[in-house]
């Protein structure tokens, strides 16, 4: 089920944003798709990135994949636990399985972004 | 049960074999060399008796699951019987005791080989010269990309990306990063081929080729190709061409007909090498004689009846591999090919596809075929309806491995959900088809009725189901001493 509260990304990301902060990680559907996952690279906590720019990578049994950014703006934290942890991406990908949080510098670019409803319909029509 | 390592066999101060004594006045290392570079312990040797050897290794050599012993559809590798005979002609002493550095004059026969087969797969491919030096596929691939970025500057136009399809090979993305391009991908159409639309959104002056695998690889004919290499040419881009599938066309249909301005062969698939392991492998690139200019040096050439290694190519991009590329795999293709000759080369490729219909077919109604036409020399099916039943691509792969068959590539290529890439090869036997036909369809029988069969598969295999994700977190590379029971 794609939870009805974030917005996401046609490259299968999601995004909540709470206070200014977003918390970006991928969604189900994208776990599902790469499998058991081993390891991943998170970007450097400080660093400005554009909406879209590859930020983190995130590889699986079966292929490792770049990450993107759904706005701009400034990595403000990383999910540490992911290090030695990267199952939970498996797990709770809405929710322990979180990726970084980003302090928006354009909170316009969220209104760009796809609507629960728009994802499924993707992620259903393919 | 599965087999020790070596250095767990033995016992301490056995030995396999017993060396004379020396004869010599005894010296002591300790005498000779300083003290800084000895070591402070024994090296940790297996102590073996030669018996035990022999047996450890032929055990070893049994547990291989290998095209000699079993079917091996491998999609996309083209896992062929390649000829005993070809290796054995390969290993002549003539051929193996060569050195690279002997004079011209003396190894005419060596070149004459290699000249004969680049004109051979010029004549297969519809192209104009070649280079054998690449030493596989990707390297191939490389090469030929570099070839384009020299024919493009010598032009004095600098172009910066190259546009794949969603279903290609790994390779290709990577191979235009390393070649300093961008890659650029297009998503494929509804029919699973290059969407012209698209295609024709993405090319601008900025394009420096557009690289192609045909048949794709979903084992689909591009039937637009010759409108793809004109809108590629519009542009003034040039077409690459995957070689990858090349089994589907020998002797029906050209590249460089098509369009195709430059190719790579992979002779470890389709001209009697063996494939996998490690190779050596070989991936001779050929081109259009607007590219000849750049191949890499030295350039095999007949002048008189004599042939030459021609360095004389001031534009050439340089060499790419040590010496002239895998020398002995080249001598296979060239047996292959005039064992075959050009009668056999077109029967090789329409057997190859004749096989890979009759299973595709016989397998769709079970599993599914998402891009629905008759396919090539390979087909993808899809195994997504199973996992209904908890039951992944993965599960059905490793459940044929009971059944005595290798499994198929699978999650591959990326555009098709829970993926199973079947290239049966024309080097089977109906019965060999059959018989795995068999086995796919009692699997999907199973995975509905006793799924935890699948899941827990493969059951009989020397070693079970292994933990992918251990294997990638916490990889153990060597075997040590203090940790050998682990």
């Amino acid at each position: 089920m794609v939870p009805k509260d974030l917005r996401y990304t046609s490259e299968h990301e999601w995004i909540r944003v709470e206070n200014g902060i977003g918390t970006v990680g991928i969604t189900s559907y994208a776990q599902e798709q790469l499998g058991d996952i081993v390891f991943v690279e998170l970007p450097e906590v400080g660093r400005e990135v554009k909406k879209m720019e590859g930020v983190a990578v995130v590889e699986s049994v079966k292929a490792a994949s770049d990450i993107y950014t759904p706005v701009s703006g400034k990595i403000v934290e990383v999910n540490e636990d992911l290090n030695s942890s990267p199952n939970l991406i498996n797990e709770d990908p809405y929710g322990k399985g979180w990726l970084f949080k980003i302090e928006l510098s354009k909170p316009e670019e969220l209104e760009e972004l796809l609507s629960a409803e728009e994802y499924e319909r993707l992620i259903t029509e393919g | 049960m599965s087999e020790k390592l070596i250095f767990e066999l033995g016992k301490s101060g056995r030995k396999g074999v017993s060396i004379p004594e020396d004869e010599l006045k005894e010296l002591k290392v300790e005498e000779i060399l300083d003290k800084r570079l000895l070591r402070e312990e024994d090296p940790s040797l297996p102590e073996v008796s030669e018996i035990e050897v022999i047996r450890h290794y032929t055990r070893l050599s049994q547990l291989n699951f290998c095209v000699d012993t079993h079917f091996y559809p491998l999609g996309s590798c083209t896992m062929k019987y390649n000829p005993r005979i070809a290796e054995k002609l390969a290993s002549l002493k003539g051929f193996s005791t060569l050195h690279p550095y002997e004079p011209e004059e003396l190894v005419q026969g060596a070149l004459k080989i290699m000249f004969e087969l680049g004109k051979f797969l010029c004549e297969i491919g519809g192209f104009d010269a070649i280079t054998l030096q690449p030493s596989a596929g990707a390297h191939g691939e490389l090469t030929g990309l570099l070839l384009i970025r020299a024919y493009h500057e010598h032009k004095g136009k600098k172009r910066t990306k190259v546009i794949i399809p969603d279903s290609a090979h790994g390779t290709n993305p990577a191979s235009c990063t390393l070649a300093g391009y961008r890659a650029v991908e297009i998503k494929s159409g509804k029919d699973g081929c290059i969407d012209i639309d698209r295609l024709r959104g993405e090319l601008d002056e900025e394009t420096a080729a557009v690289m192609i695998t045909n048949p794709n690889t979903l084992g689909l004919f591009e039937e637009k190709i010759a409108e793809i290499a004109e809108l590629t040419h519009s542009v003034g881009a040039l077409l690459y061409g995957d070689g990858a599938n090349l089994n589907a066309l020998m002797g029906i249909s050209r590249p460089g007909d098509m369009g195709f301005d430059v190719l790579h062969f992979n002779l470890h698939k389709t001209f009697a090498a063996p494939h996998g392991g490690g190779g050596p492998g070989s991936g001779p690139v050929a081109v259009k004689k607007e590219l000849e200019p750049f191949l890499p040096v030295p350039v095999i050439v007949e002048r008189d009846g004599k042939y030459h290694l021609d360095y004389d190519r001031p534009l050439s991009i340089g060499k790419v591999k040590t010496f002239y590329g895998n020398f002995s795999v080249m001598i296979k293709a060239y047996i292959y090919i005039r064992m075959m000759g050009a009668e056999g080369l077109k029967r090789v490729s329409e057997n190859a596809v004749l096989s890979a219909r009759y299973v595709i077919n016989k397998l769709k109604e079970v599993y599914d075929l998402p891009y629905d036409k008759p396919p090539m020399h390979e087909g993808v099916l899809s195994g997504k309806k199973f996992k209904e039943y908890g039951v992944k691509t993965l599960d059905i792969a490793k459940r044929l491995l009971d059944y005595g068959f290798h499994p198929p590539t699978i999650y591959f290529p990326l555009i098709v959900e829970e993926a199973i890439m079947i290239e049966p090869t024309e080097t089977e036997t109906k019965e060999t088809l059959d018989a795995f036909i068999e086995a796919m369809l009692k699997i999907a029988k199973e995975a509905k009725e006793n799924p935890q069969l699948l899941k827990e598969a493969p059951h009989t295999t020397p070693v079970r189901r292994l933990d992918e994700v251990k294997a990638a977190k916490e990889p153990i590379l060597r075997w040590k001493k203090d940790k050998g029971e682990s």
